[in-house]
């Protein structure tokens, strides 16, 4: 997944807990970036009219960065359920995290083929547990010993 | 979360070594599958780039496998994954020899990609592994020209078709 495709996953995020528009802090936060770092972007994702961005605000996303966040979002489920069903990581969401800008879309859609994803996916992620809402309710009746 | 493609630690190079198991794995099966639903007597040439592409996939998954136990690691089983394919094939197979060509096109340039990054992201990184770094490097390096080479193949059959 490429860093703009991190970015839009982010904000879509951050936007969804906040219920409104995304503050560069918080989509910094989310990324363990600086805000300078994240304020850079947001303006390129701008200039692609992918996000929207308003003064002490914060940022949008337009309907086509939505589309494109939600792509990354399925995907980056994809790879959170294959490390979790397939590979058996207990770590999923951190290893998630560290793998996935390793893992190009086309790489996710062939692990695709072998795990068992939900038909509301991506809307099924549940951004305050980090993972999709199946996901951790199976770690929670089967929690690690 | 973390911004960027580097490889840092032993433990993801071994996860995505493993990644690269199951992909090709996944490869192997499929072709397996193809090659047995379809009736590839009529299509000499199909049938021989499935059971090619098959071969090599276990040839690739061989050489990773080296590279997993050096780094202290455990390989994905390829029992595993075939079975796993199996339970979704029947959702995701190809409906004609057109399907199963364009399916090994994307096993193809999706194993070229996968390795392309996954060298791109060791290069971007200092780190060193407990495993030989030029080694790994050759290794996927090795299986990228192969997977180019099969890209470049399937690509030539679909044109004469």
């Amino acid at each position: 997944m490429n860093t703009a495709d991190q970015y839009l996953k982010a904000i879509y995020l951050v936007q969804e807990t906040e219920d409104g528009p995304a503050s560069t802090g918080a989509v910094a936060d989310a990324l363990d970036v600086s805000p300078a770092s994240a304020n850079e972007m947001i303006g390129k994702l701008e200039e692609r009219g992918l996000a929207e961005h308003e003064k002490y605000k914060g940022v949008s996303l337009t309907d086509e960065g939505i589309v494109r966040a939600r792509e990354a979002l399925s995907n980056y489920c994809i790879i959170e359920r294959f490390l979790a069903n397939v590979l058996e990581v207990e770590e999923f969401r951190a290893e998630a995290r560290s793998l996935e800008a390793v893992i190009d879309d086309t790489v996710a859609e062939r692990l695709d083929t072998i795990i068992d994803r939900s038909s509301e996916c991506p809307d099924c992620f549940d951004a305050e547990t980090d993972a999709c809402k199946y996901l951790a309710e199976v770690e929670s009746e089967n929690p690690a010993d | 979360m973390s911004v960027g493609q580097r490889v840092t630690s032993d433990h993801q190079l071994a996860r995505l070594l493993q990644i690269g198991v199951v992909l090709e794995e996944v490869v192997e099966a499929r072709s397996t599958q193809h090659h047995r639903e379809m009736d590839v007597d009529v299509d000499a040439e199909l049938g021989a780039l499935l059971r090619h592409a098959a071969e090599e996939s276990a040839d690739h998954r061989d050489r990773l496998e080296d590279l997993i136990g050096e780094l202290d690691a455990d390989s994905v089983s390829y029992e595993e994954i075939e079975a796993l394919v199996e339970a979704q094939y029947g959702n995701t197979k190809p409906e004609d020899f057109d399907g199963v060509l364009y399916d090994q096109l994307c096993n193809e340039e999706t194993a070229y990609k996968f390795y392309d990054d996954l060298i791109e992201a060791i290069e971007g990184s200092d780190s060193t592994f407990s495993v030989d770094r030029d080694r790994v490097l050759d290794t996927l390096r090795g299986i990228r020209a192969e997977e180019e080479e099969g890209v470049e193949e399937v690509t030539a059959i679909m044109e004469r078709r």
